[in-house]
């Protein structure tokens, strides 16, 4: 919403302070001012001028010799507009001045004739839009006076953003009740210059009533609780008066007729939307407010012709749709130049029917965002009269007694119970019932009640004064958000305990980074085929469905940094996928997955490595407990198992499953072609799984060992389809307790080993809690070790 | 009687444990030799304990003689090892000593770190702790109760607009605001309450320099009987001096959500320009940083709270929002791209 400053000021008269004052106070009370922009802002240059006399350019065709009166004289001047009339006003600048922005106007030559300054559009001085032509000025003015004087430029408009729940902001006069001193008593209506009031009288009436001969009917009276209309005959079309024109240009609106313009200055003053029709073209002549009939079409006044449908309501005459009501007017029926006579409505519409309407139509204007956020059903007379007066002080005309006011469904004033107790309990300080009325009155409010809870009758231009907490909330801040103490007051806390998920995921990432990772972000989207989950109304086609496993992601992000010949690249992810649950929403599972490829520290000139895949394995074995559980396990992936199709990595790699066997992720190495990656590239680890709600291991001391350790060393000739983690599982399963631990220390295929097989060599370490092993016991258990292997896994033991 | 005698398995397993540790410590072949001649020369403890062996009853000394000489084969071993590995660092120090180039460059990790979003989050949650707020979680979809209903937003209301909305089915979208916390909180514990939950949020905005279909905020809520509009102002107040600096100035002014009333935008006094007016702040020298307010009593009705007794305040930030701020990113794109140049500056 745009407010002009001065606009404003005329309508609170007591009102003070500048432009940014008023801004600085509006954002404080009630909502923020997002810019002030001074319209006169680099104008000092710009005078009114002259045209006497146009002539065809020598040299051009397109170009012509303008003389220009100027104020200092007469200059000649050359300019392309096709529109320059003899006679008439312009804006000029001289040359040695400057229009907006600095641009300096000099003495130019132009296909041979001299031109001694310059004749403005609209767009060059930064007032409209318009940079067709030059901007032809309407009405009588002193040739030479500058320009911001000459159309009442020097004004400030003030952007504001109004929030949803305060519709009566949108209108000049609501935010001056705001801010002057006494409130909604401190304003008035200026008059206009060159004045006439309308004289009519007005009866209020059920669904029917007459305007000026013209029948009006209310069919759907829940979509119209009010309508209200006045025919006015004899009017002249045509451009608006400078003033009128200038307001608008100060709110951002741009000027049309003089008709259309007082129709969207009482929008702008008052927050009423007004709709003038051309009396001529509306059959029978007769306005009805109906839903719309299938099949029923509309041109309006974008030109686009539209099919309507019965969620929408519009205004008909006696035969078709005329208007989409509260959104826009029909083409048929604009006032135009030849227009005479016209129909004013002053309706109210029920919002949630406006925003229907707005909404299958897709269409949104001014009026259509003020009716879907409620306007003042009880203003609609007063706004009728402010329009009818301007019509008639700037287009002329009579009015056409009588004025219909079809009002069935009355506005019932609401009475909303305070109590000043509650409000001191949710404000946290005493504000008193005298203060409390001080606070509501000016707003309009009738706040009543001595003694027990005040009843506050609530005005008609305020619907979201609904329920006792909506006036504490006016309490607070027509008192002052500022004034409240920001104190820090005992609390008790909460029974709620931190997230276990949340905790896991703290420990993770820290444990990635402590490895050197970098953590990545991603948004959930992919394209169909990588993800499970539709959306029904994706942003594109590629980011149609939400992910169901992060590494696809994780690999394009590999992708990008290979882009930038970026080698050394590991990233981990943690975040949510989403699992087609066969209910509405879907399962969310959270995620960690991890890539990486390239030299695994960075370069040194001792020499570097590059990952491989035991990195990767003891990646996955120091991750998994955190991720998945303490009792989870990494082990080969069974090859064509279901797992397999999952992540994108190729034979060889290892699946992350829980003590009974459950799949929850795995790790490898990413198959070539999953991943655009350059010859330069090392081969691309990755990892994912899914996380595991666990309670945490309890960690229990255990005591130190005070009796010595016996080692024996093992070396296994191994059979090459056995493998290592059976002979390991066989050593375990048939040592005694007294094996503290095994190690795998040396993997060797040779010249000295049969062809068929590789040697394995194991540490064992034994070691009693109670007492020194003795070599007898210790040599007893490795023949029980070494006969299982022999036995079970046709195992021999090198050098026996 | 010589007390060694009497358990000579303890005096052997004692001599082992120490003379493994001797020869682990020695760091040169001289402090080497020195402990070889302790334990195994003419005089050395193993060597007199053996010696002593003889005063043993013959049921017991073939054992103890077994377990002597197991530990000093064991302990000659180790002696040799010892002396192997330290002549293989003396040949590589000779190299160095010669080189004397210290200034080579030393061996280097690749450095780790969270995600600048993770970092800002985690800071955020830290300070509303210290005000007792715990840490939640919640879901990402949702039905369209919990994202609006619930949260006194009505479908029809300008403040839901469905363009915004990401929806899978009907009644079912991708959270806009992390704000459903509220509800999934309250319907699962009874007062009081105290609770901050980050997470993703999704809006149907395209990508560009500050807009990203899904991206971070942080909502908190504390329900209990006696809550005031003071307490939220002194809990935001000390949040942002914490966050943001002693130095920096809050000022509350009027909003509008659904949900809260009254409702209040938090203003803080720009972080960049210090208040005199630069690009970030608009020119303003204040920065929109988060919303909040009173919980509304409709919300308190939807969970079965009662309203009358209980009190709430709630607020919401945008953690990405924040971030961007704080590292001055100028791109929202680049928190997204995994690139390894961006994500290293925050490491
Ligand atoms: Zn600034």
């Amino acid at each position: 919403m745009n407010v002009s400053y001065r606009w404003l000021k005329d309508l609170a008269p007591t009102l003070s302070g500048t432009p940014h004052d008023l801004a600085a106070r509006i954002t404080q009370l009630a909502v923020p001012v997002d810019e002030v922009v001074d319209l006169a802002w680099g104008l000092e240059d710009v005078v009114v001028a002259r045209v006497t006399r146009v002539r065809p350019h020598p040299n051009a065709d397109r170009l012509v010799l303008c003389e220009v009166q100027t104020g200092d004289g007469v200059a000649q001047v050359v300019t392309g507009a096709p529109n320059v009339v003899e006679g008439a006003f312009y804006p000029f600048v001289a040359v040695g001045g400057a229009l907006p922005g600095g641009v300096a106007i000099q003495r130019v030559n132009l296909r041979g004739v001299w031109s001694d300054g310059m004749l403005c559009s609209e767009r060059e001085l930064g007032l409209g839009r318009d940079a067709t032509g030059i901007m032809r000025l309407s009405g009588g003015f002193e040739v030479g006076a500058p320009l911001v004087k000459a159309l009442g430029l020097d004004d400030h408009r003030l952007v504001v953003d109004v929030t949803a729940n305060r519709p009566d902001l949108l209108g000049h006069w609501g935010v001056a009740r705001e801010l002057a001193p006494g409130g909604v008593r401190g304003l008035r209506l200026a008059p206009f210059p060159g004045h006439v009031s309308a004289r009519y009288d007005r009866v209020t009436e059920g669904a029917q009533a007459m305007a000026g001969g013209v029948a009006v009917r209310i069919e759907d009276r829940d979509g119209c609780p009010r309508y209200a209309a006045l025919v006015l005959r004899g009017v002249r079309v045509g451009p608006s008066p400078e003033w009128l024109a200038s307001r608008l240009r100060a709110v951002g609106a741009r000027p049309i007729n003089n008709v259309v313009d007082a129709t969207n200055y009482v929008l702008f003053e008052l927050n009423q939307p007004l709709h003038a029709f051309d009396l001529a073209k509306l059959r029978g002549p007769a306005i009805v407010v109906r839903r719309a009939r299938p099949g029923e079409r509309i041109r309006t006044l974008d030109g686009v012709d539209r099919e309507l449908n019965p969620e929408v309501l519009v205004i008909a005459d006696a035969e078709r749709p005329v208007a989409v009501a509260g959104v826009i007017g029909g083409a048929e029926t604009e006032v135009s130049e030849a227009t005479t006579d016209v129909l004013i409505e002053c309706a109210y519409f029920e919002p949630k029917r406006i925003r229907r309407g707005s909404r299958s139509l897709g269409v949104e204007t001014d009026a259509s965002y003020r009716f879907q956020r409620g306007i003042d059903p009880e203003g609609l007379p007063a706004a009728l009269q402010r329009v009818a007066d301007l019509i008639l002080s700037v287009a002329g005309g009579v009015v056409q007694v009588p004025a219909a006011d079809a009002y069935p469904n009355r506005w019932t004033p609401r009475v909303v119970r305070l109590r000043p107790e509650r409000v001191s309990l949710v404000l946290g300080v005493e504000i008193g019932r005298d203060e409390i009325a001080a606070e509501l009155e000016p707003l309009g409010m009738d706040v009543r009640g001595s003694g027990g809870p005040l009843e506050v009758t609530v005005p008609p231009w305020r619907p979201d004064m609904a329920r006792e907490v909506d006036l504490i909330e006016e309490v607070a801040r027509r008192w002052g958000y500022d004034r409240f103490p920001d104190e820090l007051r005992p609390f008790r806390l909460g029974r709620t305990q931190d997230d276990r998920v949340v905790r896991a995921v703290s420990v993770i990432r820290r444990a990635m980074v402590q490895a050197g990772f970098l953590e990545a972000r991603s948004v959930p989207f992919v394209a169909a085929g990588v993800g499970e989950i539709p959306l029904a109304n994706p942003l594109a086609e590629d980011e149609a469905y939400l992910r169901r496993w992060l590494l696809p992601g994780l690999v394009d992000r590999v992708e990008h940094n290979f882009a930038r010949l970026v080698r050394d690249v590991r990233l981990v992810e943690v975040g949510t996928v989403f699992v087609e649950s066969g209910g509405p929403l879907p399962r969310e599972e959270v995620h960690v997955a991890a890539v990486w490829t390239g030299r695994r520290e960075p370069s040194h000139w001792m020499g570097e490595k590059e990952w491989d895949v035991w990195d990767l394995k003891g990646r996955l074995e120091a991750i998994a407990p955190h991720v998945v559980g303490p009792s989870a396990f990494v082990r080969p992936l069974q090859p064509g198992s279901e797992a397999e199709r999952a992540l994108p990595f190729q034979a060889g790699s290892f699946a992350v499953v829980t003590q009974d066997g459950g799949w929850m992720g795995g790790g490898g190495q990413v198959r070539p072609d999953a991943i655009d990656a350059p010859r330069w590239a090392g081969p691309v680890w990755g990892f994912e799984m899914r996380l595991a709600e666990f309670g945490a291991p309890a960690r229990r001391y255990a005591p130190l060992p005070s009796f010595p350790a016996v080692e024996r060393d093992l070396a296994l000739l191994v059979p090459l389809d056995c493998p290592a983690a059976a002979v390991g599982d066989a050593i375990r399963g048939s040592a005694p307790e007294t094996l503290e631990s095994l190690s795998l220390f040396d993997v060797y295929t040779g010249p000295n080993i049969r062809a068929d097989s590789r040697s394995l060599a194991w540490r064992l370490r034994f070691r009693a809690g109670d007492r020194t092993l003795t070599d007898a016991e210790v040599d007893a258990a490795m023949k029980v070790i070494i006969r299982t292997l022999e036995e079970k896994l046709d195992v021999t033991v090198r050098g026996a | 009687m010589n007390p060694l005698l009497v358990n000579p398995g303890e005096e052997f397993a004692r001599i082992e444990q120490d003379g493994r540790r001797a020869i682990e410590a020695a760091t040169t072949l001289e402090e080497l030799e020195a402990v070889r001649v302790q334990y195994l020369g003419r005089k050395g403890r193993l060597t007199l304990l053996l010696r002593q062996l003889g005063q043993l009853s013959e049921a017991v000394r073939p054992a103890a003689g077994r377990e002597g000489n197991r530990v000093k084969d064991l302990l000659s071993r180790l002696l040799e090892e010892r002396a192997r590995a330290l002549e293989a660092e003396h040949a590589g120090a000779a190299v160095a000593a010669a080189v004397e180039d210290r200034t080579l460059p030393g061996r280097a990790r690749w450095r780790g770190g969270l995600h600048p979003c993770t970092q800002v989050t985690d800071e955020i949650c830290e300070i509303f702790r210290t005000l007792g707020f715990v840490r939640g979680r919640s879901p990402e979809a949702e039905t369209v109760w919990y994202n609006f209903t619930a949260l006194n937003t009505s479908l029809d209301h300008p403040a839901a607009d469905a363009q915004a909305t990401f929806y899978l089915q009907a009644d079912a979208v991708l959270r806009t605001h992390t704000t459903p916390m509220q509800i999934h909180v309250m319907q699962s514990s009874p007062p009081p309450i105290r609770v901050v939950v980050p997470g993703v949020v999704y809006r149907r905005d395209p990508w560009d320099a500050s807009h990203a279909p899904a991206f971070e905020q942080v909502d908190g809520l504390a329900v209990d009987e006696g809550i005031s509009f003071v307490d939220l102002k002194a809990a935001i107040a000390y949040f942002v001096r914490e966050l943001f600096g002693r130095e920096t100035k809050t000022r509350f002014r009027p909003s509008f959500f659904p949900f809260t009333e009254p409702s209040a935008e938090v203003e803080v006094s720009c972080t960049v320009c210090g208040g005199g007016g630069c690009s970030t702040c608009k020119g303003t020298g204040w920065m929109e940083i988060m919303g909040c307010g009173m919980v509304h009593p409709a919300v308190f009705e939807a969970v079965g709270y009662d309203a009358e007794r209980y009190t709430g305040y709630a607020f919401g930030m945008g953690i990405t929002r924040i971030a961007l701020v704080r590292y001055g990113i100028p791109d929202i794109r680049l928190l997204y791209e995994g690139d390894m140049r961006f994500l290293e500056q925050f490491a």
